[in-house]
């Protein structure tokens, strides 16, 4: 088999996947977040000052998830028709609340009127949160595992993915996002909203601290091949040991009011929550609950080496020119959000 | 209940159809910016930094919709067409990759500074990041056809495997890129989103005109969108012939499904407006004789490759579907040059802005472009039946396996919803923009508002 650097070119998509996965929890997650927390804001001022903190990105945010799109149906076309057609409902549903997300941040301004306003960010508020919840289900269902027999077919219903695992994983991903998502708009705005703000983080903290408690614990009881991992490899020890550090530091950077690094922290302990589900998964994509031997290993579903290395080259090329968009349009709408002719 | 395959395919269309009327207003209306927004930088007008703002506002709610249901697209491979997406992955995946990467985020992260960058950037970063959209939507519109040119044309391909286990697998990465049909096709389609854009901008020109508002305003955008258009017109006529010839070449059943033709022995005609009886096999209307033939062989007496050349368990069913759209797509085109060459005459005369007749047809011409680019993809997607990707896949065979009825019903149901209301609220609040019109700068307040009371929404 092909390596680059002692890594086989599937191993190499399955990372290339996972950082765009990554780019887009990071990225989304914010904006998904400061959408679940709409609703806590009363003025009309204070809304239309939170959605202008994400106006100018949050479009851009969202390409990473078209990106990772294709890519896994570019690298694993095997695996991208299995997951989507296994969860067919699910992904209808995202869809449908992605459309509505989109259209509730674009319309919800151009009428005056208070109904109009208010069913906007009454729909706002559902879609990002229906949006998160979902993404979360999914996660949580590709890390327990799905019932797929030996045809790669999948033979549950849709009760299936509604466990309690994957129900905790959707909250816990809620419960991240909403913390992510308040620590980003705390330090896009200033004065009351603001102090209102940096009340608001608090309670996502402990919130999240909850969920993460709880997933990990669960995790260690129902999940055996996430502990087998680690007990094959004993340095990976060391990831949610960093995942706690951090979670310490954000804790402590919220209490000292330094939102800045904090929202650096959470942005981190995203990735290191997604590494861990990868490495939780790797190698395969797709566990089967039915028989471990017909979960989709990344080697079953790869694309053809020549493929894959075009893709990569792509990868290599195009990854590097949308950070330097996505630093430009950060650093172009840098500091506290105004208002303006323009303006949501 | 329909099968799977009936539903999974009117979902698809329906879906992409939908999709499909607002990337060609972006991609056009990206161009159209372009040249405002240049003419300002030129000139130092403010007239047109204002209906560059005007227009970047609609090109924002296009743009919104488009993105929105574009995703929709990118997924329903996955669900609706696993068997496909397993097949194709390896050449169609990579298209689709590249186009996120290379083309959607440099739109997406440059749409931010355009709408909202005003005064946070320098005029010149403005004009660079206007100039990046325009030509990351275009990029787009290519590795989409690319993609959608390889079903047609397959090539820089081997298969590997058989039965279901079977897909096609890249041998050269730039031979399937420029496969028979890409660029073509591509030349074809962004001239088509070029038409489509500069009439949306000259219908809005022409109904202020109509109204006697906003007339410097209306009269220079009408000019930017008719100067887009009078060379985007006359240029379709040469690449529709182009993309008729490579359709002749690669694809014979198609080409004879959209002109009706049956018999392979015949000299084949050339249909201005017809009607196809596929029962009896027969078309009948107003015709060139022998135009077809001299079309794909220089000679109005040579016969030409008919339907029933194919066996007809592989050939497009739906005959007169394919022709009526087909033919409709060459009348639009024509009717267009037509337009917009008269325009341009009575402009040159200076009496263009005094037709009152005139406008009212440019107010309503906007339409034509967008139903041109519909039928000219159902001609080019239902004559391409009942493959999926051409000679290669039947569309009965990449469905996702365990998927039911039931299923495609729910969602099928709830786009229609969705998407019903979504085309209300867009035309509801294109009108309102258009209603409101330009910011014009004697309202020195619409600019510089200095209390949040006063901003307009």
């Amino acid at each position: 088999m092909e390596t680059i650097l002692g890594l086989d070119l599937p191993t190499w998509w399955f990372l290339v996947i996972g950082g765009l996965i990554t780019g887009y929890g990071v990225l989304d997650g914010f904006d998904l977040g400061a959408g679940s927390l709409h609703l806590f804001f009363n003025k009309e001022e204070s809304r239309r000052l939170v959605l202008n903190a994400i106006g100018p990105v949050w479009d851009g945010n969202e390409v990473w998830l078209v990106i990772a799109g294709g890519a896994l149906f570019a690298g694993f076309p095997l695996v991208y028709g299995v997951i989507f057609s296994t969860f067919y409902i699910p992904f209808m549903l995202f869809l449908v609340a992605l459309i509505f997300r989109a259209i509730s941040i674009e319309f919800r301004s151009k009428e005056p009127w208070t109904w109009w306003r208010k069913m906007w960010d009454i729909s706002y508020t559902v879609s990002s949160t229906a949006i998160t919840l979902l993404l979360g289900l999914v996660l949580g269902n590709l890390i327990h595992g799905l019932p797929i027999n030996k045809e790669h077919e999948f033979t549950g219903n849709l009760w299936t993915f509604f466990n309690p695992y994957a129900i905790l994983i959707a909250f816990t991903t809620l419960s991240l996002f909403m913390l992510h998502g308040a620590i980003y708009l705390v330090m896009k705005t200033e004065n009351r909203l603001y102090a209102k703000l940096t009340v608001l983080v608090n309670n996502c903290s402990k919130f999240f601290i909850l969920c993460f408690i709880l997933t990990s614990m669960a995790t260690l009881i129902y999940i055996p091949h996430m502990t087998h991992q680690f007990k094959n490899h004993p340095q990976l020890f060391l990831l949610p040991m960093v995942a706690v550090f951090i979670l310490l530091n954000i804790k402590r950077n919220i209490d000292a009011r330094k939102y800045f690094t904090a929202f650096f922290y959470s942005c981190i302990i995203t990735s290191c929550l997604l590494i861990l589900f990868a490495v939780g998964l790797y190698p395969n994509i797709v566990l089967s609950t039915t028989d471990p031997a017909y979960s989709i290993s990344i080697y079953q579903a790869a694309s053809s080496n020549k493929s894959l290395k075009i893709m990569l080259l792509i990868a290599a090329v195009g990854t590097p020119l949308v950070i330097a968009y996505s630093t430009f349009v950060f650093w172009t709408f840098r500091g506290k959000v105004k208002l303006t002719d323009m303006s949501y | 209940m329909p099968s799977v395959e009936i539903l999974s395919r009117i979902q698809f269309a329906f879906t992409i159809a939908f999709h499909y009327i607002y990337p060609p207003l972006s991609i056009g209306l990206g161009l159209c910016l372009v040249i405002m927004e240049g003419l300002y930088l030129k000139t130092g007008k403010l007239l047109y930094k204002e209906i560059t703002k005007f227009w970047i506002k609609i090109f924002a709610l296009i743009f919104g919709i488009g993105v929105a249901t574009g995703i929709v697209m990118e997924f329903e491979f996955g669900t609706n067409w696993a068997t496909y997406s397993h097949y194709v992955g390896d050449i169609f995946g990579s298209a689709l990759a590249a186009e996120g990467i290379f083309a959607f985020a440099m739109e997406s992260a440059f749409l931010g500074v355009l709408l909202f960058g005003w005064d946070r950037v320098h005029k010149a970063v403005h004009y660079f990041s206007t100039i990046m959209v325009a030509v990351g939507s275009a990029l787009s519109a290519l590795w989409i056809v690319i993609a959608n040119s390889w079903q047609q044309t397959p090539a820089g391909y081997r298969i590997e495997g058989h039965d279901l286990g079977a897909r096609a697998v890249v041998t050269d990465f730039w031979e399937m890129v420029n496969n028979p049909s890409s660029m073509d096709r591509y030349a074809h389609v962004i001239i088509g989103s070029f038409l489509a854009g500069a009439f949306l901008v000259m219908s809005v020109g022409a109904w202020y005109i109509l109204k006697k508002r906003f007339v410097e305003h209306a009269q220079a955008m009408f000019k930017v969108g008719l100067s887009v258009a009078v060379i985007a017109a006359l240029a379709q006529l040469f690449t529709g012939h182009r993309s008729a010839h490579y359709v002749s070449k690669y694809q014979p059943a198609k080409l004879a499904a959209m002109e009706g033709h049956y018999d392979s022995l015949a000299v084949a005609d050339m249909y201005i407006i017809g009607w196809v009886n596929n029962k009896e096999e027969k078309t009948t209307g107003i015709k060139i004789p022998g135009g077809l033939s001299f079309l794909t062989h220089g000679s109005f007496s040579a016969p030409v490759e008919g339907l029933h050349a194919t066996p007809p368990q592989d050939r497009p069913r739906a005959v007169n579907f394919v022709f009526q759209t087909y033919h409709m797509m060459i009348s639009i085109g024509m009717t267009l040059i037509g337009l917009t060459l008269l325009a341009l005459i009575l402009l040159w005369r200076k009496k263009l802005f005094q037709q009152r007749w005139l406008m009212i047809i440019f107010a309503w011409a906007v339409l034509l472009p967008q139903i041109a680019n519909q039928v000219g993809w159902y001609a080019a997607e239902v004559g391409r039946q009942p493959w999926v990707v051409y000679k290669l896949l039947r569309t009965s065979d990449a469905l996702s396996k365990k998927v039911t009825a039931d299923q495609v019903m729910f969602s099928l149901i709830l786009f229609t919803l969705v998407y019903m209301l979504l085309f209300v609220l867009f035309l509801y609040l294109l009108n309102r923009k258009i209603q409101h019109g330009p910011d014009v700068a004697d309202d020195h307040d619409q600019y510089y508002p200095n209390n949040l009371a006063n901003l307009p929404s």
